[in-house]
């Protein structure tokens, strides 16, 4: 067997263990929502991908994870565009999204709608092994440090629910903001608790959800932080757009990968004119 | 108190969130158990392999079903019980019913049994001869204030202590001037204390059917079981045949599990083993023993994939530590099981058709599988019977529509990022210093919180624009 053959078989968990490998090929999947509502988002995840080593692709076709079609029952739409994704996808190193829960639709879900096609499921499964959160990859996979980044401030951390549960993204973005020179954490109670999001559930069921993010923010305002973080676009939305509601201006909420890639100045101060 | 149907829960949820007291005396009870469920927990520190143990001994049982309720029927006539088999609900009830009016019963005193209010037991005493006496304390307050349970471990925890002093006032003989709990206690105790020696029939739930030995257990805390069961003449325990386990070294193991998952305490006040009638030389017990045990669905909950559901031993820690129950109660469910279980439990018990808005009651934060005792994937059955439910067509066609034109915008990237693109020019009409306070279409969002608007292109604009830049200036 030549060499070439022998690297072509290797498993996707084999090249997790070359930690070291330069020249990670990346697709970033941006997600609906970061696309459209926070594009600031995306540019901060290609920023640290680079600061880590990585070479970042961003595939022209690329739209939604499914999870509106998924976590409605709708297997065939759930299939219809997965098929895209993976197609774009498989042939990265690594694939890796700036949100605990479309990574975990991409990693533990497709599979759950190609239980009888083989063909894609292998294709499913092979996309899942190479999918990845973008603070756990950071830390997991690229051993990334955060180097010369300043906020002054405190900030209290939301672990949206699929990042935590599903993937166990809890310690990395916590070690990549101690790195942040004025950045201190002030502990949310109930920090792993649903933000009361939930995907299509926060407008089917608005008022039982309106009533979890309040107490949600209670808790949020209870720490006095400045910044209320998170690794999730969905939660962050719903929470800040709560807080908002509710007058409160003074803590502005923004996604860890922003903060790492020293976006914050020019988003805070976009943030506060508008007030 | 009216009963919420399930078909309504939209409604039910509505009057629940409005009224102002609700969640304040759920959070009491939630609030405690989630906490003491923690350091049961953390003081268990082989948890996660007693876990992985009873998840275990539920699947082998599931799996040979046939074999041990075989076994259990064998050994159970052994003991000298009478055995009887329901498929439904209706027909367990009658069962009961039945063998109350042979003896002629007049009262019937009753244990705790979630079984028992599935298969419609309270009701079918409630529209007979026969007078049925709750005899668990919170089952007790909720026949005094004709309330359907509204949690599983705690069926009275919609109620107030002010609640109860009224209910206690009202009812009893011998009512206590008293607020305090143990005054209110013994209020009760007084109450039932002559019930208890006068019952005709005893009715208990189990908590653990024993294949090996025909024996079935019951778990409390009140010791009202063990009085329900021994003075009245004749016993009859109702069990669905989820219950079983091979033999009291399987129960073990699961009863660990259920303690701490429940309350978080180590082990209940009583755990009793009931095995047939009394013996020649018994000092008491019921003369007569009877077990129903009953299917109610739960052979289709096999078929339809759902076998894992079959593990659950109703320790009530998926409800607890549920968002959703926590804000809207168990009453709102409009079913006898409430929460994660219940809205796996109720489509299947009762229909999908009547029974899907529930499973949509659901953020899929996935707590409640990270406390099940069982490991039952909570979330992930929910999801598999919202796809049922997508496939019968149960679902709004307004929610059809939309997640349909989603997914066929979706499944072509170009046509998404368009249609993106489009969805943010028509924000910023809406958007006022960065925020939108309304939007059509988007009402569900701005009826309780802002949404944030973007005052850029999207990602992909920006990105292919500066590729673009980057293109001309690299060029020679």
């Amino acid at each position: 067997m030549s060499e070439a053959n022998t690297n072509a078989v290797l498993s996707a968990s084999d090249v997790i263990q070359c930690r070291n490998i330069s020249d990670k090929k990346v697709g970033l999947f941006v997600t609906c929502l970061v696309n459209a509502m926070r594009p600031s988002i995306g540019f901060a995840a290609l920023n640290l991908l680079e600061q880590a080593g990585c070479s970042v692709e961003v595939p022209q076709s690329q739209s939604c994870c499914g999870q509106p079609a998924f976590n409605s029952g709708d297997d065939e739409g759930t299939r219809q565009i997965a098929y895209q994704t993976i197609e774009h996808f498989e042939h990265f190193d690594y694939l890796v999204v700036p949100s605990g829960s479309c990574a975990a639709m991409i990693k533990k879900n497709f599979i759950e709608v190609f239980k009888e096609q083989p063909h894609w499921l292998a294709r499913a499964k092979h996309l899942a092994s190479i999918t990845h959160e973008l603070l756990s990859f950071l830390v997991d996979v690229c051993d990334f440090e955060p180097a010369g980044v300043k906020l002054d401030g405190t900030y209290t951390y939301h672990d949206s629910c699929s990042g935590y549960r599903s993937l166990g993204v809890y310690e990395q973005p916590r070690k990549m903001l101690a790195t942040v020179e004025g950045l201190t954490q002030k502990p949310l109670n109930g920090h792993s608790e649903c933000c009361g999001f939930g995907g299509t559930f926060c407008v089917k069921y608005s008022d039982i959800s309106n009533e979890i993010v309040a107490e949600k923010t209670q808790n949020i305002l209870a720490t006095d932080a400045q910044y209320l973080l998170g690794g999730d676009m969905g939660c962050l939305m719903n929470m800040a757009g709560k807080l908002n509601r509710e007058g409160h201006s003074k803590i502005t909420a923004l996604h860890t990968a922003e903060v790492l890639a020293g976006m914050t100045e020019e988003l805070v101060s976009v943030k506060n004119a508008g007030k | 108190m009216q009963v919420n149907k399930p078909e309504n829960f939209n409604e039910n949820v509505i009057k629940a969130l409005s009224q102002p007291n609700l969640k304040k005396v759920i959070r009491r009870t939630t609030d405690k158990a989630e906490s003491k469920r923690a350091e049961a927990v953390a003081s268990f520190p082989e948890f996660e392999k007693a876990r992985l143990q009873g998840q275990k001994v539920k699947d082998h049982t599931i799996k040979h079903m046939g074999h041990y309720l075989a076994e259990f029927e064998k050994n159970a006539i052994a003991q000298g019980t009478i055995v009887h088999w329901a498929s439904t609900a209706e027909e367990a009830s009658k069962i009961v019913l039945d063998i109350c009016r042979q003896h002629q019963a007049k009262t019937v005193t009753r244990s705790k049994s979630m079984l028992g209010e599935e298969i419609g037991l309270t009701h079918a005493f409630d529209n007979s001869e026969i007078e049925r006496i709750e005899t668990d304390l919170a089952e007790h307050i909720i026949q005094l204030a004709g309330d359907p349970p509204s949690h599983i471990v705690w069926p009275a925890m919609h109620r107030s202590r002010e609640d109860v002093v009224k209910l206690f006032r009202e009812f009893h003989k011998d009512p206590t001037q008293s607020e305090e709990i143990v005054d209110l206690v013994a209020s009760a105790r007084r109450d039932l204390r002559a019930k208890f020696l006068n019952s005709d029939i005893g009715i208990s739930g189990s908590n653990f059917l024993l294949a090996d030995s025909g024996s079935s257990c019951t778990v409390t805390n009140e010791g009202n079981a063990e009085l329900t069961i021994t003075p009245p003449k004749v016993h009859i325990v109702t069990a669905g045949i989820e219950k079983l386990v091979p033999s009291m070294a399987h129960a073990v193991p699961l009863l660990r599990l259920l303690t701490r998952s429940a309350t978080g305490a180590d082990i209940t006040q009583y755990i009793t083993f009931h095995n047939g009638p009394k013996r020649p030389n018994d000092a008491d017990g019921p003369e007569e023993c009877h077990i129903v045990l009953v299917d109610n669905g739960r052979t289709k909950m096999l078929a339809n994939g759902m076998k894992e559901m079959l593990r659950c031993i109703r320790c009530g820690a998926c409800m607890n530590h549920c968002v959703v129950y926590k804000h809207i109660g168990g009453h709102a469910y409009g079913s006898v099981y409430p929460g994660p279980m219940g809205s796996v439990l109720t489509p299947h018990l009762n229909s999908l058709e009547v029974a899907n808005k529930q499973t949509h009651a659901c953020t899929m934060n996935g707590r409640c599988e990270e406390v099940c005792p069982v490991n039952i994937p909570l979330p992930s059955l929910l999801r598999s019977l919202r796809a049922q439910s997508w496939e019968q067509k149960y679902e709004p066609l307004t929610n059809r529509f939309f997640v349909n034109v989603f997914a066929q915008v979706a499944k072509r990237p170009r046509l998404f990022q368009f249609a993106s693109a489009c969805s943010l020019i028509a924000m910023k009409i809406f958007s006022r210093n960065g925020w939108i306070r309304f939007m059509p279409m988007a009402s569900g969002w701005t009826r309780n919180r802002d949404l944030i608007a973007p005052d850029t292109n999207t990602f992909m604009q920006q990105y292919n624009a500066q590729q673009k830049a980057k293109k001309l200036t690299t060029k020679p």
